[in-house]
């Protein structure tokens, strides 16, 4: 199997605008196994969405080493898909055309043009080829999304709070249809949430996180869970507790701003 | 309601109906030159005859019909100004005799005059056209260049800045030592004057696009060059087009001035031309041709637009 990553010791600075150096991630190691699923979780400004942009290949990292199956990541690439937090759909294209865009960009269209039909069957677009995305509610701008970050099979799809502004029950459906192309299509998958529920719902092993400076804190193996994983019971409430305690919300609230 | 438009074709037919009155009934002030014949009833006769047409046409074509209705109090309204001003010169001498001629001598240079209209109009055209689409090939490719590329913005866009803001007709002196002929200095200053808005409309498209839309391309593995054709310029396309309009607008204005480097004909230079003459009504019917000709090209444009931006949610209506 494809699509296994590993970091070890990587730190990433920016320059805030008054030109100080901020550290944004901080000696980060981690191995995600192929084919398995990672939630990067944490409070806001943790670097979360920093770490997958470094996977993507979208920022670089100025300390430490990441390799995908062994090769250093240095750009962007069409191995690994990303979803956005908004769907970024090219809004001057169809649904159809947004789904087709990494085929023809690759020069595989002629060939796969069927792979692209099935991205929205998938994701269960039939029927919304002609439409434009601002003709197309939140979540099915993201389900469309999902589908044109698949369609050229990456071995790895980064996913930053995909869901983040959908209302509950698209998210869960949408949630559910992630899951199963996660099975059906054995990729790895990392998604940055800071939905709780959803990481421990979703995942393998749930990576949390800590800010100023972004660390990882702890890493939490769920894969002895059996899967699927469910949304209430025992198991759950457990993993639950031991989030919540790892990241100091275990008993009462101490952080205002993560009152919501 | 099937015909419930018509009541709507009512009020317009009625003022038609009144200025035909007034025009044929109520007599003639002594003091403008009569018109060899009454042009202005023919005129509203035609107007009645189209409006007639459309009223009965709607009957058997809805879309028609209602177009018509939706239009119809609005021509009226129109129709009552040429009305009023038929009054206030015609019919009572009110205004200057020699600026403000009767609407029958307007509109007789129309009936008297055409080809030569036309053929001015033909000239102005060629001359537009040659220069508006050099001016917005230069200008996209110009913006396009800058907005992706970063020594070309450094080399060139602090040209731009300088010499973009400079009128096109301030030009004139240097363009017309430069160029061979009268027709290619004119279409040059054109242009100009549609180059720069289209330049810098085009090149602030670019750098306004949301970051994100250029990472996702990437991260989906298109290259620079596809990133720009299929990323970049769709999205840079509603200021474009703005900066097209802005363009548009601007080759008209240089267009007047341009005719009057030594033209041969052309509607500007007609305008200008009729002018010297003291022929008032031509330089009316001039400005007519002229008003309905910009229209006609505008209204294009944004034809055009919505139909390149359909994906836009909301366009601004011209
Ligand atoms: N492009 C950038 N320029 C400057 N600072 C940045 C940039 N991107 C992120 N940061 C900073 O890095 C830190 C981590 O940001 P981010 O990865 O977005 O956090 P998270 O996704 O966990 O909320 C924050 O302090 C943020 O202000
Ligand atoms: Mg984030």
């Amino acid at each position: 199997m494809v699509g296994g990553i590993a970091i070890s010791h990587l730190g990433k600075r920016f320059k805030n605008p008054q030109g100080e150096d901020i550290t944004a991630l901080s000696d980060i190691s981690l191995n995600i196994r192929p084919g398995s699923f990672v939630s990067l979780i944490g409070p806001s400004g943790c670097g979360k969405s920093t770490l997958l942009r470094i996977i993507a290949g979208l920022e670089h990292a100025e300390e430490g080493e990441i390799t995908l199956d062994g090769a250093p990541i240095a750009g962007p690439g069409c191995d690994r898909g990303f979803m956005f937090q908004s769907h970024m759909l090219f809004k001057w294209m169809t649904i159809y055309d947004n789904v087709a865009f990494g085929l023809r960009a690759r020069g595989l269209y002629r060939e796969q043009a069927g792979r692209v039909d099935e991205m929205l069957g998938i994701v269960g677009l039939k029927g919304f080829e002609k439409h434009y995305p601002h003709q197309l509610s939140g979540g099915m701008c993201q389900r469309a999304s999902l589908a044109r970050a698949l369609v050229g099979h990456p071995k790895v799809l980064l996913l930053d709070e995909p869901l983040g502004a959908l209302d509950a029950f698209t998210r869960m459906n949408i949630q559910d249809e992630i899951a199963r192309i996660w099975k059906e299509q054995s990729m790895t998958m990392v998604m940055v949430t800071h939905d709780v529920d959803e990481a421990i719902y979703m995942s393998d092993s749930i990576v949390v996180m800590t800010p100023r400076p972004g660390r990882i804190k702890q890493i939490l193996d769920l894969s002895d869970l059996p899967r699927p994983h469910a949304r209430s019971g025992d198991d759950f409430l457990r993993c639950r507790a031991k989030v919540l305690r790892i990241l100091d919300y275990g008993g009462k609230i101490q952080k205002p701003e993560y009152a919501i | 309601m099937p015909h419930s438009y018509l009541k709507h074709a009512v009020l317009p037919l009625l003022v038609v109906l009144a200025t035909l009155g007034i025009a044929l009934w109520l007599p003639d002030s002594a003091e403008h030159p009569a018109a060899q014949h009454p042009y202005f009833v023919f005129t509203a006769l035609g107007v009645l005859a189209a409006m007639l047409a459309f009223s009965i046409a709607g009957m058997s074509f809805p879309p028609l019909g209602e177009a018509f209705a939706r239009k119809a109090p609005f021509y009226a309204g129109v129709l009552s100004l040429f009305c009023l001003y038929n009054i206030l010169t015609a019919k009572t001498a009110l205004l200057p005799v020699l600026y403000f001629p009767s609407p029958d001598n307007i509109f007789g240079v129309f009936f008297e005059d055409m080809p030569f209209l036309l053929k001015c109009l033909a000239y102005s055209l060629r001359l537009l056209v040659l220069g508006w689409i050099g001016g917005i090939i230069a200008g996209f490719l110009t913006g396009v260049a800058v907005g992706f590329n970063r020594h070309v913005r450094y080399w060139v866009l602090p040209w731009v800045r300088i010499l973009g803001p400079i009128p096109a007709t301030a030009w004139i002196p240097i363009v017309l030592v430069c160029f061979p002929s009268v027709v290619s200095a004119s279409a040059f200053l054109i242009g100009l004057a549609v180059w720069f808005p289209t330049t810098v409309l085009t090149a602030s498209g670019i750098a306004n696009i949301e970051k994100a839309y250029f990472e996702a391309a990437a991260t989906l593995g298109a290259s620079k060059s596809y990133t720009i054709r299929k990323v970049g310029i769709p999205a840079a396309m509603p200021h474009m087009f703005l900066g097209l309009f802005n363009g548009t607008c601007a080759s008209f204005l240089t267009l007047v001035t341009a005719e009057m480097l030594g033209a041969k004909y052309g509607i500007g230079w007609y305008i200008n031309w009729q002018k010297e003459m003291m022929a008032y009504p031509n330089v009316y019917a001039g400005l007519m041709v002229m008003s309905l000709s910009c229209f006609a090209l505008l209204t294009l444009l944004f034809r055009v637009r919505n139909k390149v931006l359909v994906w836009q949610k909301g366009v601004i209506q011209w």
